[in-house]
């Protein structure tokens, strides 16, 4: 098959119809018995009936397909070479900026579109539950990609256990609304600490190590917290989880059909309905989301900031400008896993219910593609990775069990179409006039 | 004296790479180390740096030991590094590498600094947006050696900074090196293999096989001694009549 994909772009029609045949020719072989023949039952016994025509169709299909196909793939190739080339004859004009900056006001209209979107997104779907908790969903994944993202993104260390962190999470907070009566908001920062503290456990021993490594032994952590939870029956509940988990509050005001206490319905005179809670739900995510994007572009922007990314690029040359290469990691590790913690708390009160199922490797891997698929470092490619991610088999739903397939699919095409990610335009962190003044 | 190595070893696994070093370098010199291919030159030069740590020996910075300091301690104490292979932040702006560079010093230098910089290499100014990986190869090594100068360095290291350039960027390098030295009176370790450009620039020279030092004297000595002539500067006369 190789010799086909690696077929020049100019081919003659003569060539084009060989490989068309030859293509024909094994849907012909493949057909026999999967079309050509089948089984009917008549009376009781099988009998094996043909169906010529159909199977002809099918070769046909084939044969107009490849040519078609091929077509395509050639048109691509020699599209991206042309492409390629006027790229490469920019960069030797030596354009002082134009690499790094173009597309820029574009991606800020994106952003705030983006933004004005998932700000009134409740207002015109505000009956509509299945909307409000899509969106959460897609939301919640935004918040552990941007997570993640600070880790693998920015600081280049490859995390596949990063779901452990959003378990350490959720666990803490379920352990201390179900044991200790804690509320959302009290919980909250003690448990992003605790992610924290773990993120640094994790992050200590694995300090020498990177790459392929480091994912591994990543890996191995995600599935230690998980068999513990799933063992630890005691603290975890085992695999029957915690239930009954406290819902957040409105300021204290509980969402809550009324009752004695004050309820947000009953504060504020307005009639109770469940949806109240599933928008209160969106507005504390989106909040939450936000307030990490603002404080990762901070820190971005910070000395830190810069020295994750110049551990990336080269750690040993970051030693040598004095950089203490291990704390700067261990602070990635432990703010990536702050941000983790902090989505799983949220996880936690939203569903009220969590058990080890919900903390599976799948989870990490989801993420991880969020971060990679939406280009390393890029917040706004999360977004829309997240977008892709998550709602491709929500819409797939229609499909059944093609959905994953599907999902497969666009993986696949993205990676292809956009090697470094949907966007792997890198914002730079300072600007500084010819003058040397701060803009 | 402001470097002085004494009996140091080092190792690369098994391999020992080092027997029994001892260099000095004197404030406001410049002093290069020679030697072929696998001498030990880089070995020797990032053992100053703790990578890979000296197995015996000791390194003296400014009358303190830090043979046993972290690298990034060592950094701390006035050394900049001029990595082999330049090591920039390629995916990083030229700005975002200066900047780095400067990490150590005080904030308020940072706009002085960036715009002496700018006037050692204009080249950097023109680029400083572009991602430093889209640099040519002198291009990098300039930037490399500017975010070294970033962080106000009593003493320079450079390790191979003509490795890979084009002749008129070799030219240019050793010509930023003199300047440096002679009108900023930095002190550097230069380490190269072009032995022909190193010396002409250098106050003093070592040569170095096998992990050894097996001669030592002033530029011009070491440019006049015949083993070095026979060893590492045939081919170079062409160079120079070039």
């Amino acid at each position: 098959m190789a010799t086909f994909v690696l077929a020049p772009h100019s081919l003659s029609p003569a060539t084009r119809l060989k490989d068309a045949a030859a293509v024909a020719f094994i849907a012909l072989l493949l057909g026999i018995p999967m079309i050509g023949l089948t089984t009917v039952d008549s009376g009781g016994a099988l009998q094996i009936a043909t169906r010529w025509p159909t199977l002809f169709i099918f070769v046909g299909v084939a044969f107009a397909g490849r040519l078609v196909l091929r077509y395509g793939i050639d048109q691509f190739k020699a599209h991206q070479l042309t492409r390629e080339r006027s790229s490469a004859a920019m960069a030797a004009a030596a354009l002082a900026d134009s690499s790094g900056r173009s597309g820029g006001p574009v991606l800020t209209w994106i952003a705030w579109a983006a933004f004005g979107v998932a700000l009134t997104l409740p207002m015109f779907f505000a009956d509509n539950r299945y909307v409000v908790d899509t969106a959460t969903t897609v939301l919640i994944y935004v918040m552990l990609g941007w997570g993640l993202n600070v880790v693998v993104g920015l600081a280049g260390l490859l995390d596949l256990g990063y779901v452990a962190f959003y378990a350490v999470g959720a666990y803490t907070y379920a352990i201390l609304g179900t044991e200790f009566g804690w509320g959302f908001w009290q919980a909250l920062p003690v448990a992003g600490a605790m992610a924290a503290l773990f993120g640094v456990l994790l992050g200590w021993p694995t300090l020498r190590l990177r790459g392929d490594y480091l994912a591994i032994v990543t890996l191995g952590f995600g599935e230690i917290i998980r068999v513990i939870l799933v063992n630890w029956t005691e603290l975890s509940g085992g695999p029957n989880g915690i239930a009954s988990i406290p819902r957040p509050s409105f300021f204290g005001l509980e969402l809550k059909p009324p009752g004695d206490d004050p309820t947000f319905s009953s504060f504020f005179g307005i009639e109770y309905s469940p949806i109240h809670r599933l928008i209160f739900l969106y507005y504390l995510i989106l909040a939450l989301a936000l307030l990490t994007n603002l404080f990762v572009s901070r820190m971005r922007k910070l000395p830190i900031g810069r020295a994750w990314e110049a551990i990336r690029e080269d750690e040993i040359a970051c030693k040598a400008m004095g950089i203490n290469a291990r704390n700067v990691k261990l602070s990635a590790f432990a703010i990536g896993a702050m941000l983790g913690g902090f989505a799983g708390v949220f996880f936690a009160a939203r569903m009220g219910f969590i058990s080890p199922e919900s903390f599976t490797f799948s989870e990490s891997a989801i993420i991880l593609a969020i971060v990679v698929l939406g280009g390393m470092g890029s917040q706004l490619g999360v977004v829309l990775a997240s977008l892709v991610l998550v709602l491709l088999p929500e819409l797939g739903r229609d499909f059944a069990e093609y959905r994953m397939l599907l999902f497969g699919a666009a993986m696949v095409l993205i990676m292809v179409w956009k090697p470094g990610g949907i966007l792997s335009h890198r914002e730079p962190t300072l600007r500084y006039a010819a003058d040397g003044e701060k803009r | 004296m402001m470097l002085q190595l004494s009996g140091v070893h080092a190792h690369y696994g098994s391999i020992h790479a080092l027997h029994g070093v001892d260099v000095a370098v004197q404030v406001g010199e410049v002093v290069t180390l020679i030697g072929a291919n696998g001498a030990g030159k880089s070995t020797l030069m990032m053992s100053i740096f703790g990578q890979p740590r000296a197995s015996a020996g000791r390194i003296v910075f400014d009358g303190e030991d830090i043979t046993a300091l972290p690298t990034h301690d060592i950094a701390r104490r006035g050394i900049a590094l001029v990595p082999e292979g330049r090591r920039i932040f390629p995916r990083m702006t030229v700005l975002e590498n200066l900047q780095m560079g400067a990490v150590l010093g005080e904030e308020t230098n940072f706009a002085v600094d960036l715009k002496r910089m700018y006037t050692l290499f204009p080249i950097l100014e023109e680029r400083c947006t572009q991602s430093a990986g889209t640099l040519s190869g002198g291009e990098q090594q300039m930037l490399a050696i500017a975010r070294a100068l970033m962080s106000r360095p009593q003493l320079l290291l450079l390790d191979e900074p003509s490795l890979g350039l084009a002749p008129l960027y070799i030219k240019k390098i050793f010509q930023i090196i003199r300047e440096l030295n002679r009108e900023h009176g930095m002190t550097i370790l230069l380490v190269e293999q072009n032995a022909h450009h190193a010396l002409r620039v250098a106050h003093r020279g070592y040569v170095l096989q096998h992990g050894q030092i097996i001669l030592s004297g002033t530029g011009s000595e070491l440019l006049a001694s015949p083993e070095v002539r026979a060893a590492y500067l045939e081919g170079a006369q062409t160079e120079t009549a070039a």
